[in-house]
């Protein structure tokens, strides 16, 4: 399986992404810098964390205007698995192959710590956790509060788009402090041909149980499997 | 000059002494020189004669640490020192203060702190892989206290986040003498192979000389000069001298530099830190024993009319100046293209031994229609002036002797001692970092297997990255000092840092490669001060020897001091160490049906500058309580044995609020009890319970394991005493003690509430 990780300027979970996928997870996995224009006929494509062009317009808006910004588009067009994972997710909306949009977090600050996310729905990256699944999985942001138009929530709810919920240990939503101020305690969604994935913890640091947790290994297992059955 | 360019001042005595130059050095200049020198020249001089750049009050006695061991890779005077972590690879570290910056514009100045020490690290050629901090404050309650602290720690924040670089450990404390003082200390490491390190050197006549990164501006002209002089109340007049960061610039600069070292293409590199362009060109050409001239039209610019002496003395940050090996100068174009950086040549290398800079007086290249081009020569000195024959002081000493009435302070009489516990773990130099970590990316690089509060020391994975081979390796990393035991012992109270540092890494299971040290002190100028100074080297000296670890990098911050008030002497130490194995690994936590033991000498029930004191009667005071570093050195060799072996369930050790605090934090950390016995009844006994002596570590284990533990410490010679048990829901001592851990994890969550909220 090839899997393409795409490196913007600011770019800085990158290392992780390649990593696991290579590394724990055995993928012939690449670096594509943004100055490309292909990306080299990978199975799968993620868009890691960082600080894409330093955030400092809108977070992810400025990626967009990347040569590899249409390679992506593309791939997602023709069915491909793309992961964004965290500033990734935040790209990804802002190309407009996930609807609606990352804001600051509600308590204004930067925030490390793990978490707890429900799983809500299948899909390429999910298809193997049954839904109500807990996983634990480390955040790291400023701008994860995810928001978007009464409508598109209701399509995301009826659709099944909502990939990940916040939620307690115990998988109850709505029981702790939001973790951001998300709409609805939302952590991560699909688009509607639930081929490309947006969330903001990072599966990607929570692959080994030397890191404190492997619960994230899960997605990138679902992936390889997916992957595997449609080249059967 | 240009019309439009405000005239430059006679350089005089007035004006040197305004420039931070005393009367004696401006008189030596005179003298070397032969003449008066330039405006341009005046500030070249003032920057580099500074404290912050010529270390000249502490060179002489910083040369009584030790810098060399079999693992020692690159010892003081580079950019970062670096110790070998095998397979032909090391570790590149270093420690450096951002104290003043950061009292006087806290958001940039720690910004710009952590910044400049990435920097240092990977000017060396390596990928940096984890930060920590050290950071003072004033009294919790102090009115400038949270916006300081808030500031700092979103500045630290935003800046290692941005450029993906984990901070995985620190600490903060608060202490009133820090009001107008705070500390900033940012500590990185990087990972280099041994082979491909970079060095400053301005090698190779002729060779062009790069400059690479941001473009330059006015801010924090004379930054080295305003860190080499105590605050008053004008001091906030020194805004401008601060800096501005942007971490995206120095994210890009970081993978440019890496990609163009990869090439070999260049002969050395130093990045423009404290006085910028100046000390980086200077201590270039001076490690070559070369000379250097440069074209200033060139210099790439964000702001209008810069003069010479502007662009000399600028401390823009993310700025790097390189110097290329003859002919290879495009392929660092090429690669600063790729990542969207400014790039100019702006001098060469020459043989003449003098930095000499050339300028076109009212040129500037931002000018719709700049004039013509005729550079003069404005700057000529012989590097030797500024940097050997730097001004170099033994400046006087007075032992300050204590008042034998203080050693008796034992404060009052408590009867409660559960509620003194609480009350402890609750306070603010004591209770949960989680405020400060949370705002921290500490998990980046897929490397951190400890969360910070989960050890006593972080532990990180770094991937060497050799070829097709990836070789995984396990650092560890602790940063360490208490000022108060440094007040009342400066020599003692040094080598306790050292020693708990070193010990926070055996815990864990590390054994230590290499140190680095911020020393922060008042003003040299005073004796007192000095005479601390001087005997905090000789603490670092006794007990690096006494443990086997180097010195390897490091800085001195001095005139920490705000209307005559010094900050308690602060040598903040930084270990790197490393694990043979990650199974060996130990954490902090106490895990049920395990025995407890204590291991080291029970406490005689010294109470002198613990933190439980300190709040009693609120001064710094008592007995001090000293180190036996024989005593130290076989601790923590049998703790790095006992966690080889893997016999350990926990292991923490007794440093601020003492056995009880430290017990409770293994019962904090997974929410598990403990019942120990330590033979005490109540009474002026239970200063035992809060007092500071080092060299001592709170094991736990399986019961199984204890013939084997007590007999291998009995061999070593190190006292092992079995105390209690782990599990239920409460922490017991004696009849003295007996909290609900979940009270403790409450009253722990909440300490910076108050400072914080």
């Amino acid at each position: 399986m090839k899997i393409a990780v795409v490196v913007f300027p600011g770019s800085n979970a990158d290392f992780d992404a390649l990593h696991t996928a290579r590394d724990v997870l055995g993928a012939d996995a690449y670096y594509v810098f943004h100055k490309e224009a292909e990306l080299g006929a990978p199975d799968a494509v993620i868009v890691p964390g960082g600080f894409s062009y330093g955030d400092y317009l809108r977070c992810g808006a400025i990626a967009c205007f990347s040569p590899i910004a249409n390679a992506i588009r593309g791939f997602a067009e023709r069915g491909g698995p793309v992961l964004g994972i965290c500033n990734g997710f935040q790209i990804l909306t802002e190309l407009g192959l996930l609807p609606g949009v990352l804001t600051r977090n509600k308590h204004l600050r930067f925030e490390c710590r793990d978490v707890h996310v429900r799983v809500e729905a299948g899909g390429p990256f999910t298809h193997s956790l049954p839904v109500g699944t807990v996983l634990r999985l480390p955040i790291a942001h400023a701008e994860g509060r995810y928001q978007c138009d009464s409508e598109t929530l209701l399509k995301l709810e009826r659709q099944n788009q909502i990939a990940f919920r916040y939620c307690d240990a115990q998988g109850e939503v709505g029981r702790e402090p939001s973790v951001n101020g998300s709409l609805a305690e939302i952590a991560g969604i699909y688009n509607d041909r639930r081929n490309v994935l947006g969330l903001m913890p990072h599966p990607e640091r929570a692959s080994e149980a030397l890191l404190g947790s492997a619960d994230g290994f899960q997605l990138f297992q679902a992936l390889a499997a997916h992957v595997s059955s449609q080249s059967a | 000059m240009s019309p439009r360019t405000p005239p430059e001042p006679a350089v005089d005595l007035t004006l040197a002494r305004s420039f931070g130059l005393s009367e004696a050095e401006y008189l030596g200049i005179l003298e070397t020189l032969g003449r008066v020198p330039t405006y341009p020249e005046l500030g070249v001089f003032s920057v580099m004669y500074s404290e912050h750049c010529s270390y000249k009050s502490s060179r002489i006695h910083l040369r009584r640490l030790p810098t060399e061991g079999p693992k020692v890779v690159q010892g003081p005077g580079e950019n970062a020192g670096a110790v070998d972590i095998g397979d032909g690879f090391c570790a590149v570290f270093k420690m450096e203060s951002h104290n003043h910056p950061s009292f006087i514009a806290p958001y940039q100045g720690a910004a710009t702190g952590v910044g400049g020490i990435l920097r240092d690290v990977f000017t060396m050629g390596a990928r940096p892989v984890a930060s920590l901090n050290s950071l003072r404050f004033g009294r919790p309650d102090h009115p400038r206290t949270k916006e300081l602290m808030t500031g700092v720690v979103k500045g630290i924040g935003d800046y290692g986040n941005c450029m993906g670089v984990p901070t995985v450990g620190g600490e903060v404390y608060f202490d009133k003498s820090y009001d107008g003082n705070i500390l900033v200390n940012a500590f990185t490491v990087g990972i280099a192979k041994t082979k491909e390190l970079f060095f400053g050197l301005a090698a190779g006549i002729g060779n062009p000389v790069i400059y690479v990164g941001s473009k330059t501006g006015r801010d924090g002209i004379h930054g080295a000069t305003m860190a080499s002089a105590e605050f008053d109340d004008t001091s906030d007049k020194k805004l401008p001298t601060v800096q501005v960061g942007d971490p995206f610039m120095e994210k890009l600069l970081l993978e440019a530099c890496l990609e163009i070292f990869a090439r070999d293409c260049l002969e050395g590199v130093q990045d423009m830190g404290a006085a910028g362009l100046t000390s980086s060109s200077v201590e270039m050409a001076s490690r070559a024993g070369n000379g250097l001239e440069l074209d200033l039209d060139e210099i790439p610019r964000r702001a209008k009319r810069l003069s010479a002496y502007e662009m000399l003395l600028s401390e823009s940050q993310e700025r790097m100046l390189m110097v290329a090996k003859q002919g290879r100068e495009h392929e660092v174009f090429e690669l600063c293209e790729k990542w969207d950086l400014d790039v100019a040549i702006v001098g060469r290398v020459t043989d003449t031994g003098r930095f000499v800079c050339k300028v076109t007086a009212g040129y500037d290249p931002l000018d719709e229609k700049p004039i013509a081009r005729d550079p003069r020569v404005v700057v000529d000195i012989p590097i030797p002036m500024l940097v050997d024959a730097a001004p170099k002081y033994d400046r006087p000493q007075r032992e300050v002797v204590r008042d034998p009435i203080a050693s008796q302070v034992i404060g009052p009489s408590v009867t409660d001692a559960s509620a003194e516990l609480l009350a402890l773990v609750g306070s603010p130099n004591i209770g949960s970092r989680a405020w400060v970590y949370r705002q921290y990316d500490h998990v980046v690089r897929d490397g951190t297997v400890f969360r910070p509060g989960e050890t006593d020391a972080a532990i990180v994975r770094v991937f060497c990255e050799d070829g097709e081979r990836t070789i995984e390796k396990y650092l560890a990393l602790s940063v360490d000092c208490n000022g108060r035991h440094v007040q009342l012992d400066p020599h003692m109270g040094a080598a306790m840092a050292v020693a708990e540092c070193a010990r926070n890494l055996a815990c864990v299971g590390a054994e230590a490669l290499g140190l680095t040290d911020c020393l922060n002190f008042g003003s040299p100028e005073k004796p007192d001060t000095m005479w601390r100074f001087s005997r905090s080297i000789d603490g670092i000296r006794d007990a690096c020897n006494a443990l086997g670890i180097p010195v390897v990098s490091g800085n001195v911050s001095l005139y920490n001091e705000t209307d005559g008030q010094p900050i308690l002497p602060t040598p903040t130490v930084a270990i790197v160490g490393q694990l043979q194995d990650v199974a060996h690994r130990v954490g902090l936590a106490f895990t049920p049906g395990h025995s407890v033991a204590l291991l080291g000498v029970p406490a005689r029930g010294s109470l002198g500058g613990s933190e439980w004191l300190t709040q009693k009667v609120d001064d710094v005071t008592g007995e001090p309580v000293g180190i036996d570093l024989a005593a130290e050195a076989r601790l923590q060799k049998l703790l790095i044995s006992f966690a080889r072996q893997q016999l350990l369930a926990s292991a923490h050790d007794v440093s601020d609020g003492g056995i009880a605090v430290c017990l409770a934090e293994s019962c904090i950390a997974r929410g598990v009890g403990a019942q120990v016995k330590l033979g005490l009844h109540g009474g002026r006994e239970l200063a035992k319970l809060w007092s500071e002596e080092p060299s001592r570590v709170i094991l736990s284990y399986a019961p199984e394991h204890e013939r084997t533990l007590r007999s291998q410490a009995e061999g070593a010679g190190v006292p092992f005493t079995v105390i209690g048990t782990t599990g239920g829901t409460e922490l017991s001592i004696d009849a003295v003690v007996r909290v609900p851990v979940t009270a403790l994890a409450k009253a722990h969550r909440e300490a910076l509430d108050a400072v914080v909220a």
